[in-house]
């Protein structure tokens, strides 16, 4: 081994010390008696030491000797560990971290002055004791001496050995031996440094042997001979299992993250005057290399967070009946493909004023926005950048760089991050990460003629819905299309749609039968063709009789309609009406070549200027039925999961599921956030991959925050009745010239119409005697608009009527202008306050409404002043 | 002693270009190329160079000229960027000349603004004119957008 080679373990092996010292000098704090700890602490510091002198960094030796002697004395019992020994001692660990990292850059100790540190940590060991010493001292030195010698690892096994010795080079030798067997003592298996580049490599290797194994497998898929077919298929396999075994190797337990967490823990509660617990459960949760490396910041960011924003002093924690000590928990565990991460504490939560008002301030939200978010919207405010409540920037966290970059870091890898609060309780932040990188499973879906593939972590199910049932199950819900999945909604996308691709409805050359599609381009610049045609046959450019001329079922749109488009979407008015159309034009086409053709020009053009009309309603009709083909053709559903909501994708084709490497996209195209990467197909085509949660947030189907109650925190998000889509059944009328109002249908007795005579006056109320009762009238546009029409008016010959019949109460009838219609339709209600006689408005039929308050308006007519005139 | 420079050369429509042959990682004939929807049009597509997924930047799109006929099948030049390699589609392939530094000029004002942000200069070569493509403007910057001069 070279001399740089020595130093090179010397440091990696330092740094695990060190990790270890940190773990055990904040647990020995809260067990200072503790002799294993003791003895742990005490051996490390003295291999350092030694270490350090056999290498001549003397300044490191300083530091580490100092702290050995300290150290001794606390062994001993002379003295008993305090919060400023640990404070004092962690100290000592960052110096010595620091040397390390400067020998590691620079290959020298650098210019340091360690002397402030060690002479804090010389008046400490000099300092009288005050505890008593701990019991049994003698089988604690004989403990460190076995394991000082090299000896057998069994704690429990003090030896008969002469004491430790001052002799240098000795402690040196049995100092490089020691940290070998202290690992060996930890890992129950031998292991073996591998270095992370060549792993890097490895699975690079790896990668490409994936695609060659696909694309073998495609060949001999179509092969005849057994042989091929047998050996493929255990190439096959033998692959699967390398790739499997390489990536074990560079999945790493998540505990190697969190062991720096007690240390980190202790010196933000200390910070801050807090006691913090820590707990953590799952340790042992593998995760690959590069999302640890990843996720290890924003863990920190979080955890320190907890401590310094989440927890609360211990007074207030008392006067709030809880513990004085906080408690800290980590979670990880491997679910669905994936790894969950909780981190949660027990601290007083969110202050959603304290967010509400600083989003206010820095000019985040409106006030307006601000007064109607939900208690869920204004958590996730938490996620934008430059946002942070801290009042001041203390050196921990309130930076307000901290959640910002932990939510994209997180999302960089394909992960999700979620922060749950209930207040005076406590926060919860959940992640979920994608367990590898690099090589992944995905369905693979056609659109369009191209390939994509769909990492299979994102899949629920899949929907496929043929003819009839595609054109009823896909419903419509203000314009955006929805399915009703097991009784809930799901939100669709139109992947066609969202790439943006043109929707020539495809006819794949080489197809036999006469393409069951109608390339709708071709049909619409046909037909467009004939103007100019007829034109320039006008102009005497070309010449053509009405013959050539031909007939509907000839072009293209009717080689479609006929066999095809009428039998098949016949039901739509839409193609009915196209066909009726289509045939007139082409009776005007040959009209007006008939009347060139006898000479007659002036006529000749007239009829051209009424095939060009007739031309513009064939576009549109063209475009409506497009739209009719388009939707209700097979449906292929593929039910995705994107950030806890669910949504469906719609595809012409669903493939195979196949095992895809993940190629990442030039930086050219990384700002499309479609698309997660690219990768090779079998055939050797590239084909790109679907970024889940952006094609989600592009098409819509995901809101940024979502509508939820604090009940239902804790469930899993669904897309149902509870999310205010109310489908109902509702009174459409008319209201004023162009405006429209709805009864809720429940509030709905009858509708009636009364002939104006029927009207009565009784007092200063118009009422109409209506089955055996003499039921009052309200007109609905005077009690909203607060004016008095005379009794009697109205332009019509009749009243329209909606009777409302309270229980128990008599009918009351409402004018209005004109009922509309009776519609059922899933609705969002938006609420107003101060709008007297409405409960909010909504986008019914695409038209903005106003939903009628009936007892409201009822209430506000009956507290309206009499007229003047009338009879008190 | 005249500063010699070796070039890859390639026609696009009746314009003659050249790159540094450093710049050149290899040129190949047409490939098939899976479209990158939501992407401008100068990005044509993706395509497999042995197992690595290349970007195809179509140049003629790239200096406004009309596209060539459905018929005629591009060429490919793959170019070393900072960020990896990058195709570029190009009419034809024309062989590796060798100029004289001498001969160089920066393009005149007269040239139209998008063509001189993407050529470094021009070589005046005995028959014809050589403009030299600026390879890190041509691939673009993040949004496939040519990278603009401040």
């Amino acid at each position: 081994m070279s001399d740089l080679e020595i130093v090179k373990e010397f440091l990696v092996e330092s740094y695990e010390n060190l990790d270890r010292l940190d773990r055990d000098l904040v647990a020995l704090e809260k067990d200072p008696g503790n002799p294993q700890i003791l003895a742990s602490v005490f051996r490390t510091i003295h291999t350092i030491k030694g270490t350090s002198g056999f290498l001549a960094f003397n300044k490191l030796e300083a530091v580490a000797h100092v702290g050995e002697s300290l150290l001794s004395r606390l062994r001993d019992g002379l003295l008993v560990l305090n919060s400023e020994i640990t404070s004092a001692l962690l100290a000592m660990v960052d110096a010595v971290r620091q040397i390390l990292g400067s020998i590691d850059s620079t290959g020298s100790e650098g210019e340091r002055n360690d002397q402030e540190l060690i002479a804090n940590l010389t008046r400490l060991l000099q300092a009288k004791t005050a505890a008593n010493p701990i019991s049994g001292p003698a089988p604690v030195q004989a403990e460190c001496q076995a394991e000082d010698h090299g000896e057998d690892q069994a704690e429990d096994q003090p030896k008969d050995l002469p004491p430790p010795g001052p002799a240098k080079p000795q402690d040196a030798v049995e100092a490089q031996n020691l940290p070998q067997q202290a690992r060996g003592q930890s890992a129950s298996d031998s292991t073996i440094r591998v270095d992370v580049a060549q792993l890097d490599r490895l699975m690079n290797r790896m990668g490409e042997l994936v695609l060659l194994r696909n694309q073998i497998v495609q060949f001999t898929n179509s092969s005849e001979n057994n042989g091929l077919l047998a050996t493929s298929q255990r190439l096959n396999l033998l692959t699967t299992e390398l790739q499997e075994g390489v990536m074990k190797t560079r999945m790493q337990p998540i505990g190697n993250i969190w062991s720096k967490f007690p240390r980190t823990v202790r010196d933000v509660a200390q910070g801050c005057g807090k006691q913090v617990r820590i707990e953590m459960e799952g340790k042992e949760t593998e995760l690959d290399k590069t999302i640890i490396e990843a996720i290890k910041d924003p863990l920190i960011h979080i955890v320190r967070n907890s401590v310094d924003h989440g927890i609360e002093s211990p007074e207030v924690r008392i006067a709030a009946g809880k513990s004085p000590e906080g408690q800290l928990s980590l979670r990880a565990f491997h679910e669905g493909g994936q790894v969950n991460i909780e981190i949660s504490d027990d601290g007083a939560g969110l202050d959603q004023e304290r967010i509400r008002n600083k989003a206010l301030q820095k000019g985040l939200v409106t006030a307006d926005q601000a007064a109607r978010m939900t208690e869920r919207e204004i958590t996730n405010l938490i996620w934008l950048p430059g946002f942070s409540t801290a009042e001041k920037v203390t050196n921990v966290s309130g930076r307000g760089v901290g959640m910002d970059v932990v939510k994209t870091n997180i999302e960089k890898i394909g992960g999700t991050v979620d922060l749950q609060s209930k207040p005076g309780r406590g926060s919860t932040v959940r992640m979920k990460i994608p367990l590898t990188l690099a090589i992944i499973p995905a369905l693979i879906v056609t659109t369009a003629g191209d390939r994509y593939a769909i990492p299979q972590v994102s899949l629920l199910e899949l929907v496929r819905l043929e003819g009839e049932q595609a054109r009823k199950g896909i419903e419509l819900v203000n314009g955006a299309p929805v399915y009703r999945l097991r009784g809930r909604l799901l939100p669709l996308a139109y992947l066609i749609r969202e790439l943006k691709i043109e929707t020539a409805a495809s006819s794949s050359p080489g197809s036999e039968v006469a393409s069951k599609d109608l390339d709708f381009t071709i049909a619409r610049d046909e037909h467009r063709a004939w103007i100019r045609t007829l034109q320039q046959v006008l102009g005497e450019k070309l010449g053509m009789t009405p013959e050539e001329a031909g007939y509907p079922e000839k072009c293209a749109l009717g080689q479609w309609l006929y066999p095809v488009g009428l039998k098949e979407y016949g039901a739509f008015s839409e193609i009915r009406a196209l066909e009726d159309i289509h045939k007139h034009f082409h009776a005007l086409v040959r009209e007006t070549l008939n009347l060139k053709q006898q000479g007659d020009l002036a006529r000749a053009a007239q009829e051209l200027g009424n095939v060009e009309r007739t031309s513009e309603r064939i576009m549109k009709l063209l475009t409506a039925v497009e739209n009719r083909v388009l939707e209700s053709e097979n449906a292929n559903i593929v039910v995705l999961r994107a950030d806890d909501q669910q949504f469906g994708l719609v595809v012409d084709e669903i493939n195979d599921t196949e095992e895809i490497v993940v190629k990442p996209l030039s930086k050219q195209l990384k700002s499309i956030n479609t698309f997660a990467g690219a990768t090779i197909m079998g055939d050797g085509k590239v084909a790109l991959i679907l970024d889940v949660l952006g094609l989600a947030q592009r098409a819509n189907v995901v809101s940024e925050a979502r509508d939820r109650t604090g009940a239902d925190q804790d469930e899993k998000q669904t897309l149902g009745a509870d999310e205010g889509y109310q489908r109902n059944a509702v009174l459409l009328f008319q209201y004023g010239a162009n405006g429209r109002m709805a009864i809720d249908l429940s509030l709905v007795a009858r509708l009636e119409e009364f002939p104006r005579e029927t009207i009565e006056v009784a007092g200063d109320r118009e009422v109409v005697q209506y089955r055996g009762q003499i039921m009052p009238l309200i007109r609905v546009s005077d009690v909203l608009e607060n004016k008095r029409s005379p009794a009697g008016e109205g332009s019509q010959e009749s009243l329209h009527v909606v009777v409302y019949a309270d229980q128990g109460r008599s009918s009351v009838g409402l004018v209005v202008d004109r009922i509309l219609d009776i519609v059922e339709e899933s609705y969002v209600m938006h609420r107003q306050e101060g709008r007297t006689g409405t409960l909010g408005s909504a986008v019914i039929q695409k038209r903005v409404t106003d939903i009628l308050d009936v007892p409201g308006l009822i209430a506000a007519a009956e507290r309206r002043p009499l007229a003047a005139g009338a009879s008190a | 002693m005249a500063n010699i420079q070796q070039f890859c050369t390639f026609f696009l429509k009746d314009q003659f270009f050249g790159v540094p042959v450093q710049k050149v990682q290899e040129v190949i004939r047409y490939q098939e190329m899976t479209r990158v929807p939501l992407t401008p049009p100068v990005i044509r597509g993706l395509i497999n160079l042995r197992g690595q997924i290349v970007l195809a930047i179509d140049l003629r799109r790239r200096f406004a000229m009309e596209d060539r006929p459905e018929t005629q099948l591009p060429m490919n030049v793959v170019v070393r960027t900072e960020d990896g390699p990058v195709s570029f589609l190009v009419d034809e392939i024309g062989d590796v000349l060798e100029v004289d530094e001498e001969s160089f000029e920066r393009p005149p004002d007269t040239v139209e603004r998008q063509t001189r942000e993407l050529v470094l200069g021009v070589y005046k070569l005995r028959e014809r004119l050589m403009l030299v493509l600026d390879t890190e403007r041509a691939v673009g910057g993040e949004d496939g957008g040519v990278r603009k001069a401040s």
